[in-house]
């Protein structure tokens, strides 16, 4: 029996009961669909999570105080980030290190600002003229604060587009902005810049911010010579872990401190959040894939049905095939092949609409949907492997039937 | 060209253990048109079963051809039904929704036959049974009882068997379109010469045949030569309806 009549027997077969074939290949055609569409959001999720991960700046590490030192060990601790233990001159002394191509520093807190009648609460970060570059930060209008501006304790600020428009209303353009006068604390502060809208970034928006000298956030807000935050750029993506154990064994140095387990400072790797991002990411992609993979599996257990249902049905065809000649083989090739036309049928429509659907999401701006060409291969091998699995049992079912029997059979 | 020895079949075991033929032998020749006729439970069925190659038989020797196929496997079985045996049935048994040419080329697609061969034999073989040709393509469905058993008798000798074994073939049928279907056996077997075995439990329809063996109880009865062959009476116009 050739390919060609065999196929061509399989149209037949199929053909004859269009509604039960149409429903069956349904099951797999959700199956496969939803397996495409959940795991392309799924993967569009994890990469936009990513790249705002990756906006915070790159080849960033991020150096926080640590919880301060109780003596004795006793004592209510303040928490982590909480010490006082962080000085310019920790930032400077990091310049020196190998690897580390820029250092910013940051003095942040969160301040009542007011201008003109309106006010608001947001985050004031005390920065030093690498931070934009470091951070990725882009100026929309006006100029980002200089080293000049720092060492003058310049009353300037650069500020957000949100703390823009939450100050001076949703329709204030950013060039309008420029010059005007905002009090912060008490002290009035001239916005000489606006920065380009970021995003939310997942931890804080980049967006609601207000960005003034180090040195004056020191001067008038804190009151104190420490640091908040050491913002590090290591020269590549391959020396931060040299430049991150680096800027541990300087820092511990520096303070005074010969066990590193008792260190008053933390190094945050960038590389370290976007893995623990991703694994969450794709343990969730997982997820999604798995509930897929269920429908899946009642589709595949759909076909066996309907392909049960077909023996029994048409036990006297298999009875006058095995007495004009047919074989076992040719028997249960013939059902097998009637299971696996279903399933790649299914396999077919259901990548169409699976990656139709992801497309549809993707339309909606809702989630930024990749469709994984790994997830299409996936979901038509295990079509494939469904209808050899699932059509193998009917197929032997009929291969095995008696032909006198069967041909008796009413 | 066939001879079979001392044929017994039982089936079940131990208390339930049935013997459905207690040693049934004959000969028959090339060429013969053969009756087998008994009332139902005489075993002839079973025969029937076992000279289709269906099943084998629990003792004694069945010969084809030469070639002793008592004792082969089911694979084997298949092959000999492929080649040299020709099956028609009381119920038809003929592909629902597929077309009388298709129907009758299905032996062929078993047996590897090219395309363009089968379509020929296919075709010559409906001649030879007497089906108009305008009916080719029609689906089986859309035929008359008489026109469908000889759209199944087309496909019993379009692989050239050595043997076309015909179970109960005018069961399903009024008297007149009977006749046509023995009409049509005792044409192929006059003209085309071939070997046709008839198991009926209808005297009427054994006396078409021109040797008539009768069943009893698993045992051979009677076996004579039927020298008053009853010719079917086929009108034309019959024929073609």
């Amino acid at each position: 029996m050739t390919l060609k009549d065999t196929l061509e027997e399989t149209y037949a077969a199929l053909s004859a009961n269009k509604t039960r074939s149409g429903l069956t290949v349904l099951g797999i055609v959700i199956g496969i669909s939803s397996v495409i569409a959940l795991v392309s959001i799924g993967q569009g999720a994890t990469a936009s999570i990513t790249s705002s991960v990756q906006s915070l700046g790159s080849n960033l590490l991020i150096i926080t105080p640590g919880a301060p030192r109780t003596a004795g060990g006793f004592g209510a601790s303040l928490g982590r980030g909480n010490a006082k233990t962080l000085t310019e001159a920790d930032a400077d002394a990091l310049l020196a290190v190998s690897n580390v191509a820029a250092v910013a520093s940051e003095v942040s807190g969160r301040y009542q600002v007011t201008a003109k009648g309106t006010n608001t609460n947001t985050t004031v970060d005390g920065v030093t003229s690498s931070y934009a570059s470091i951070k990725n930060l882009q100026i929309d209008q006006g100029n980002f604060i200089s080293d000049q501006q720092n060492t003058s304790l310049a009353k300037v600020a650069v500020i957000g587009p949100t703390t823009m428009t939450d100050l001076f209303g949703t329709d204030a353009q950013a060039a309008d902005a420029i010059g005007q006068a905002i009090r912060i604390k008490g002290v009035e502060f001239k916005i000489i810049g606006v920065t380009v809208a970021k995003g939310g970034s997942g931890f804080t928006n980049a967006d609601d911010m207000i960005y003034i000298p180090a040195l004056t956030a020191q001067r008038f807000l804190s009151g104190d010579k420490y640091l908040t935050t050491i913002d590090v750029q290591a020269a590549t993506a391959d020396s931060m872990t040299q430049a991150q154990s680096d800027i541990t064994d300087l820092l511990l140095t520096r303070h005074n401190i010969s066990d590193s387990t008792q260190a008053d400072f933390s190094v945050l790797n960038q590389a370290d959040i976007l893995a623990s991002v991703s694994s969450i990411t794709t343990t969730l992609t997982l997820l999604l894939g798995a509930i897929a993979g269920i429908s899946l599996l009642v589709g595949g257990i759909g076909i066996m049905n309907m392909m049960l249902t077909t023996v029994t049905e048409r036990t006297r065809e298999i009875g006058l095939r095995k007495a004009i000649g047919a074989k076992k083989s040719d028997i249960s090739r013939q059902f097998l092949i009637e299971a696996i036309a279903l399933t790649l049928v299914g396999g077919v429509i259901g990548i169409l609409l699976g990656s139709g659907i992801s497309l549809a999401v993707n339309l909606t701006g809702l989630v930024t949907t990749s469709i994984s060409f790994t997830a299409i291969a996936l979901a038509f091998g295990v079509s494939a492997a469904i209808g050899i699995i699932f059509g193998w049992y009917p197929a032997s079912r009929a291969a095995a039937l008696n032909p006198i029997e069967a041909l008796r059979y009413e | 060209m066939i001879a079979i020895k001392n044929i017994t079949k039982n089936y079940g075991h131990g208390d339930t253990e049935f013997q459905a033929l207690k040693g049934v032998s004959f000969d028959i020749e090339d060429g013969e048109f053969v009756a087998i006729m008994g009332p139902s439970g005489s075993g002839k069925s079973t025969l029937m079963h076992i000279l289709g190659c269906l099943d084998t038989p629990t003792s004694g020797t069945y010969h084809l051809d030469g070639k002793d196929i008592s004792k082969l496997s089911d694979e084997e079985l298949a092959e000999i039904r492929k080649d040299k045996i020709g099956f028609v049935f009381q119920s038809f048994n003929l592909l629902p929704r597929t077309t009388v040419l298709r129907n009758v080329m299905l032996p062929l697609i078993y047996a590897g036959v090219g395309e363009s061969e089968r379509e020929a034999r296919a075709t010559k073989s409906l001649g030879d049974v007497g089906l108009p040709a305008t009916h080719f393509l029609h689906k089986s469905n859309e035929l008359s009882g008489g026109q469908i058993q000889r759209v199944a008798i087309a496909r019993s000798l379009v692989n050239n068997p050595s043997l076309i074994l015909a179970d109960e073939p005018t069961g399903n049928l009024d008297t007149k379109t009977g006749e046509i279907v023995l009409g049509t056996f005792q044409k192929l077997n006059k003209e085309g010469g071939r070997t046709i075995i008839l198991i009926t439990h209808e005297h009427d329809v054994a006396e078409h045949a021109k040797r008539i063996i009768t069943l009893r109880d698993g045992l051979i009865i009677s076996d004579v030569q039927n020298h008053k062959q009853k010719i079917a009476h086929v009108s034309h116009e019959v024929q073609t309806s």
